[in-house]
């Protein structure tokens, strides 16, 4: 290159700029992308108002979801046996046993069908808590149904002890202490040796908790496949028994006899307990029942519940994409643009910055006031919203406003390849708008729209994702119940997998071919 | 009206790509409906699928190519300003259409037919070795059995339907990429819309107007009573909408320069 041409970065900007004038004179396209805009505002607010939620009668207003330490909404459902406990201390108990009765799908409509069994989540245990309100900071080790010993704390968190459970034959000791703020949680066979489960250091703990016994039963979940696409989940009632002895206490705790609390039991309309928990003592004995549980909670609207546009969006983004470059080709103009700037890279570079970020423009605002808004009428309508820190709902909105700015880059990119409209088109929306469908409609069984949701660009969805998935919790996680099985910026990182190499090829494809 | 046709006939069978495509129905729709069939199964206690519906599940994919067929059958002759000169020679735009379309539906039916009916064999082979034999509760597919070949011919039916629509949405834009849009827009996005509102009045109304869902009734044969719509009936809301966008496609194509 002679010393007298424009240097390289003028000379990029310059075409960044012919092309961002090639964009806003077109009227149809500026016209294609805000109506793709619109219909993820409008399909989402209208989705938002469509979903109402009673909790009963008229007049009746749903009870707040408790909020955990970490901001997140949570189950803390449980019996709890406790004593007032001041600075440092701790409790040691021997499980003996653990039994239970599960209702499981009526056999005969109308009988209740109950069997004895604990669900692989039920959790008994010792445990450390700030006080009896629901969603307070907890430590905890406990024993599971199907799961052997952890140790949990803030509802998030679980460690893994040993596995196996608990009979007449083969007890389990557990063991949780306090040191300031920090808890750790023992276990052991014989009440002798015992070994370390996990620590926990919870933030702000007060000089007095409360601590003791507990025991939950998360209800036993059933999934079957409705007929019209989409899933029927049910979750039916579970109890658990367990049988606790050698209750040592160490510390300044509370004399006389023990608290018991039914923590965040359901109240009948007529006042009496529906499913209460039970206690009973004889002699060290202690007999205690509980149902619910001590967990995040997964269940309800989130705020990507109001994006259910987005793949309607995208079918407008496509289209606008592909005609961006197949419209050159179809006037001529293609080969004004080359003369104009002769290296053909950096031209197709060029066009695919500016309708990559006029995109990204353009979804960002949708998602903004979709999810801001559409998140209120939900709330108005009574239905409770999972709370997300405002991190992850940044995250939601950036990431939703570049799904569409990929989907456009690798429909740009496919119609610059195959110079025809028809065939960018089709493709675009086959691998990234139908994988989506066939996969959250559940047309498909749960592990092959898992594997499409992994390997097609559609795993790029998952980005907003604001709820994640936890082991320590049984639920029906499957892409129809907006779980993805990628993590929120692995899946658009799978995307942006295809978009670049395709990206590359067209490049590579407009310098060796003519125009 | 035979000269139309004649001359509809030859430029179809002569676009660009069409053997490709009619290639394309014959083997993915049969290659989809396989995939879907390897894919379950049935134990001993039975199962609840509709196996003629799971037989021809490949008709989803197959109707895409089928509507990529109809809108470049229309978009290509604008796209070469063939369509001046097709004016000129037959001038009665009305009757042009009719011709397009009814040759169109001829292609269709008979890529259609032959789509359809190597899906129900590739079931009829399939489905056996994953557990859907009598002794399980589940005959084998056979188009001798009523509402299979209800189902079967409806899904023909179908294909010739989703032409019939896209043609005329491409009439309508003029342009592939639009067309191909709203075409994809109407049948796949409109048909998961029912899963995302909660009322069940809603959901049944957008159900019964969305053209995939309600035309796809016609390859149901178990649970008629729980379905929105009797088949028929569905087919006749996906008809309605063709038959919608061709008067559309015709009027604008009457109203407006070539």
């Amino acid at each position: 290159m002679s010393a007298g041409t424009a240097p390289r970065r003028g000379d990029f900007a310059r075409l960044l700029r012919a092309e961002w004038t090639k964009f806003r004179t077109v009227r149809g396209w500026v016209l294609g992308l805000a109506v793709a805009a619109l219909v993820i505002v409008t399909l989402g607010l209208l989705s938002a108002s469509g979903s109402h939620t009673s909790c009963g009668g008229p007049g009746d207003v749903c009870s707040a979801v408790p909020v955990g330490p970490g901001g997140e909404a949570v189950d803390d459902k449980f019996y709890f046996v406790h004593r007032s406990l001041t600075g440092d201390g701790g409790i040691t108990a021997r499980v003996s046993s653990m039994t239970g009765h599960i209702r499981k799908p009526d056999v005969t409509p109308g009988a209740r069908n109950v069997v004895d069994g604990v669900v692989p989540w039920a959790k008994a245990g010792v445990i450390v808590k700030d006080g009896t309100r629901q969603g307070s900071a907890y430590a905890a080790t406990m024993v599971t149904g199907g799961h052997g010993v952890r140790m949990q704390y803030d509802f998030t968190h679980d460690i893994a002890g040993l596995p196996g459970g608990v009979s007449n034959d083969s007890p389990r000791w557990l063991r949780l202490t306090r040191s300031g703020e920090e808890l750790t949680g023992y276990e052991s066979a014989d009440g002798r040796h015992w070994t370390t489960v996990g620590t926990a250091r919870l933030a702000g703990l007060p000089e007095t908790v409360q601590i003791g016994l507990f025991v939950a039963s998360p209800g036993d979940l059933t999934v079957r496949q409705a007929d019209f696409g989409g899933s029927i989940q049910q979750v039916r009632f579970a109890e658990a028994t367990a049988v606790f002895d050698q209750v040592a206490l160490e510390g300044r705790t509370s004399g006389g006899a023990w608290e018991r609390d039914d923590i965040g039991v359901t109240v009948s309309p007529d006042g009496s307990l529906h499913h209460p928990g039970g206690f009973a003592q004889s002699g060290d004995t202690y007999t205690v029942t509980g149902v619910g549980d001590i967990a995040p909670l997964g269940e309800g609207q989130r705020i990507e519940s109001t994006l259910s546009g987005l793949p309607a969006g995208l079918l407008g983004v496509i289209v606008v994409a592909v005609m961006f470059v197949t419209a050159e080709y179809r006037r001529g103009l293609i080969r004004t643009s080359l003369l104009a700037g002769p290296r053909r890279g950096r031209v197709l570079a060029a066009k695919a910055a500016v309708i990559g970020t006029v995109t990204f423009v353009a979804a960002a605002a949708a998602a903004g006031i979709t999810v801001a808004v559409g998140t209120r009428i939900l709330r108005s309508n009574g239905n409770p919203v999972l709370p997300v820190s405002t991190l992850t709902e940044l995250r939601v909105i950036a990431g939703v406003a570049a799904l569409p700015a990929v989907a456009a880059v690798l429909a740009f990119a496919l119609g610059a390849l195959f110079r025809n409209s028809a065939a960018a088109v089709t493709v675009a929306v086959a691998v990234i708008v139908v994988p989506h469908v066939l996969a959250t409609t559940s047309v498909l069984p749960i592990g092959a729209a898992q594997w499409l949701l992994r390997l097609t660009p559609a795993a790029g969805f998952a980005v907003q994702q604001s709820i994640p998935e936890y082991p320590h919790v049984l639920a029906h996680y499957a892409p129809s119940a907006g779980y993805y099985p990628l993590a929120p910026w692995a899946g658009l990182a799978v995307f942006c997998a295809y978009a670049a190499p395709a990206l590359g090829l067209a490049v590579v494809r407009i310098r060796r071919r003519d125009a | 009206m035979r000269r139309h046709l004649s001359a509809e006939w030859t430029k179809l069978r002569t676009l660009p790509g069409i053997g490709w495509l009619l290639l394309a129905v014959v083997t993915l729709t049969p290659a989809a409906s396989a995939a879907a069939a390897a894919m379950v199964s049935c134990p001993p206690a039975g199962c609840a699928y509709d196996v003629p519906k799971l037989g021809l599940m490949g008709v989803q994919v197959g109707q895409a190519v089928v509507a990529v067929l109809a809108v470049l059958a229309v978009t290509g002759e604008y796209g070469t300003g063939l369509v001046r000169t097709t004016f000129t020679a037959m001038p009665r735009r009305v009757a042009v259409l009719t011709a397009k379309a009814a040759v169109l539906t001829g292609l269709t039916l008979s890529a259609g037919t032959a789509a359809v009916l190597t899906s129900v064999l590739a079931g009829r082979i399939i489905l056996p070795g994953n557990g859907f034999v009598p002794e399980h509760g589940q005959p084998l597919l056979s188009l001798a059995d009523g509402p299979t070949f209800r189902a079967a011919a409806g899904s023909v039916l179908y294909l010739a339907l989703i032409a019939l629509l896209s043609l005329g949405v491409a009439i309508a834009v003029r342009d592939s990429a639009i067309a191909m849009g709203i075409v994809f827009g109407l049948l796949y996005v409109l048909s998961a819309v029912p899963l995302m509102v909660s009322d069940p009045g809603w959901q049944k109304l957008l159900w019964q107007i969305s053209p995939m869902n309600a035309g796809l009734a016609v390859q149901a044969t178990a649970r008629l009573s729980d379905l929105p719509l009797s088949p028929w009936a569905g087919l006749a809301v996906l008809a309605a909408w063709a038959a919608a966008a061709l008067l559309c496609g015709g009027l604008l194509l009457r109203a407006r320069d070539a």
